[in-house]
């Protein structure tokens, strides 16, 4: 059922490593417009969580949500052209790094807004499950989303009526540039278990314990105990946000960020893997991601005769805005 | 013929649509004992599963309709208070309304949400009685505001089976609305789609929901001495712009009528839209509440800021007029 793989599980970090040093890269030679939130440094939160889940497991991820839609199992170079805004992407460009979904495999989408994904989940996976399967969903959030009052009451809900959900917590240190010693009272765990949740706490930076961690709750899950928590402890290799890398935030010491990236999951999971291993997955990784960009940047962009297509599932259509 | 009142044409519809649809399902605050009068008897016809109490969690239960949706349900939720759209208007519009053409087109998001009793209830003061349609039509969410007990019922029924998320209100001012139905005249009534409640020549009165009945009752009065047409959009948004281009391009004359605050409400778009579209024998004239309204308590206040037979009558008198 659930995959510990230690392959697979680096390739997922490497993945998500890459790819977003990739993206990066296409931020700054403007491909990609409006930036991107990087997941770089909480690779191993992703991958560790998605390793335990099946295909048919629903997820719903964050504003620096690329490693969650990777490691649910989306196309690398379609979720790269989305981030392009191509029509090729796997939004048709319509979304863009903040709304990336694939609800083929499960992704029902990053969402910007902070806390937002815990109640949207918690309906999926009651939803899944009164129509007949057995599936479970994990919501991903920050620990900014911890003082957000929709996410508490998404705990009420998911806990009242024992709805399967992961709430899984990237507590990375800062929401954008608050740190959680300024904005949270009491502690993460301790909102779980108010509701009557279990809460883990695990080491982020480390994609087994992730994923052995993860694997058991949805085991507890599956056989049908109520939500629980994990809060991830990690830390953000890079910016809140690539507008950073042009405006100098002055919010990290120097020391702590230098001591953060001192744990870096791909270092962690890599040196878990014989040496011909890793430089294989990494060769076939760069293979993946050289020609997720070549796809990106050779797919077309959206016609802006059809700006507003999907507004509606109905078929209605919207007046335009022309005089 | 049976007498159908309004009330019970919304609970006709919601057991319809619960008997015809295993994906239907209803959830909300006391329904299960039908605070609002309109859920009576469901719960013991289809049970607590799909009759679903809810704790006092709008947010939370607003988004769990949508992941619901996302799954494949087909959520209805009763708000027992107008006001308390403005709780969840992040909920309905920024990830109900958004998901179809965030993600591209891969999903859709079929949820009605059920406003019995909006606008004044007599007495229930500045919380409780608000008409926030015009929130809704400029979100671009499907919004529907039926005046009669058969429009109730048929446009219930199409809101549930509409692919996109629809609001409905259901004036306070209209729950006691009775008419003789047969029962086979209890069909869908398609959204968008406007009803003339009263052919004529000279003038056309656009009313809202409720104020059909006054608009009515306004042009009895006046039958020997002006010919208005009494036109009911039924539904706000998508609005039936070419019916209601057609009526006024043969009357000349257009008076709006319309129980919400006036800064950007319904009446200034209709007459905007209008104008755009046909010339006037004379300027038009909107009867509204006041800009920026708060409903007071006491009777005398609340029946002041709402809009009247004698203003609509002095409005109707003005247009005739000036051309």
């Amino acid at each position: 059922m659930t995959d510990a793989d230690p392959v697979r599980l680096y390739r997922t970090v490497r993945l998500i490593r890459r790819f977003e040093e990739r993206a990066i890269e296409l931020v700054r030679s403007g491909h990609i417009v409006g930036g991107i939130h990087p997941y770089l440094g909480q690779e191993g939160i992703a991958a560790g969580v998605c390793a335990a889940l099946r295909a048919d497991d629903v997820v719903a991820g964050t504003h620096r949500g690329h490693g969650h839609v990777l490691a649910k199992g989306a196309d690398p170079a379609r979720m790269l052209a989305e981030l392009c805004g191509r029509a090729t992407g796997l939004n048709a460009g319509r979304g863009g790094s903040m709304h990336a979904a694939d609800l083929g495999v499960g992704v029902l989408g990053a969402n910007a807004i902070v806390g937002a994904s815990g109640a949207i989940i918690t309906g999926a996976v009651w939803a899944r499950r009164r129509l007949g399967a057995d599936a479970v969903g994990v919501s991903f959030f920050g620990d900014g989303a911890v003082n957000e009052g929709m996410l508490l009451e998404a705990f009420n809900l998911a806990a009242l009526w024992r709805v399967p959900v992961l709430f899984v917590c990237e507590n990375n240190g800062y929401a954008t540039t608050m740190p959680v010693a300024a904005a949270v009272a009491g502690s993460i765990p301790g909102r779980a278990e108010a509701f009557g949740m279990t809460a883990t706490v695990v080491d982020g930076q480390d994609p087994e314990e992730v994923h052995a961690v993860t694997a058991a709750a949805v085991a507890r899950m599956r056989a049908g105990g109520g939500p629980e928590l994990v809060e991830a402890r990690t830390y953000r290799f890079d910016a809140h946000h690539t507008f950073e890398h042009a405006v100098r935030l002055d919010y990290r010491p120097p020391e702590e960020v230098a001591r953060g990236r001192s744990r870096d999951p791909v270092a962690i999971q890599g040196a878990r893997l014989p040496d011909a291993r890793r430089v294989a997955v990494d060769a076939e990784v760069e293979a993946t991601l050289t020609a997720a960009v070549e796809f990106a940047l050779a797919s077309p962009e959206p016609d802006p005769v059809d700006a507003l297509a999907y507004l509606y599932a109905s078929g209605l259509t919207a007046r335009t805005g022309g005089g | 013929m049976p007498r159908l009142s309004y009330r019970r044409a919304l609970t006709r519809a919601l057991a319809d649509e619960l008997a015809r649809d295993e994906r239907v399902f209803l959830l909300g605050e006391d329904i299960r004992v039908a605070a609002a009068n309109v859920t009576s008897g469901l719960v013991k016809r289809f049970g607590p599963e799909r009759v679903r109490d809810t704790p006092l969690s709008e947010q939370a239960f607003t988004s769990f309709a949508t992941g619901a949706a996302l799954a494949g349900m087909r959520p209805v939720i009763e708000f027992q208070i107008p006001s308390l759209l403005f709780l969840v208007f992040e909920q309905i519009v920024n990830h109900a309304h958004k998901f179809p053409l965030m993600t591209g087109g891969q999903c859709a998001v079929p949820v009605t949400y059920l406003v019995p009793g909006s606008g004044s209830r007599k007495g229930w003061a500045g919380q409780h009685s608000d008409h926030p349609y015009s929130l809704f039509a400029h979100a671009g969410v499907t919004t529907v505001v039926p005046a009669t007990p058969a429009d109730a019922y048929g446009l219930l029924v199409s809101a549930v089976r509409c692919d996109d998320p629809v609001v409905l209100f259901a004036p306070a001012g209209a729950l006691d609305v009775r008419e003789d139905v047969d029962a086979a005249a209890l069909v869908p009534v398609p959204l968008g789609r406007a009803r003339v409640h009263r052919p004529g020549d000279d003038v056309t009165v656009v009313a809202v929901g409720h104020l059909v009945h006054d608009a009515l009752a306004v042009a009895e009065e006046l039958a020997d001495q002006v010919s208005v047409e009494v036109f009911d959009p039924r539904t706000l948004y998508p609005f039936d712009w070419d019916s209601l281009v057609e009526s006024v391009a043969r009357t000349g004359r257009l008076v709006v009528v319309d129980d919400a605050n006036r800064s950007c409400g319904v009446a200034g778009e209709v007459i905007a839209t209008v104008v755009e579209r046909v010339p006037l024998v004379a300027p038009p004239r909107r009867v509204t509440r006041p800009d920026g309204a708060v409903l007071p308590f006491a009777p005398a206040l609340d029946r002041a800021v709402q809009p009247g037979r004698d203003q609509l009558l002095a409005a109707i008198h003005h247009v005739m007029k000036d051309g």
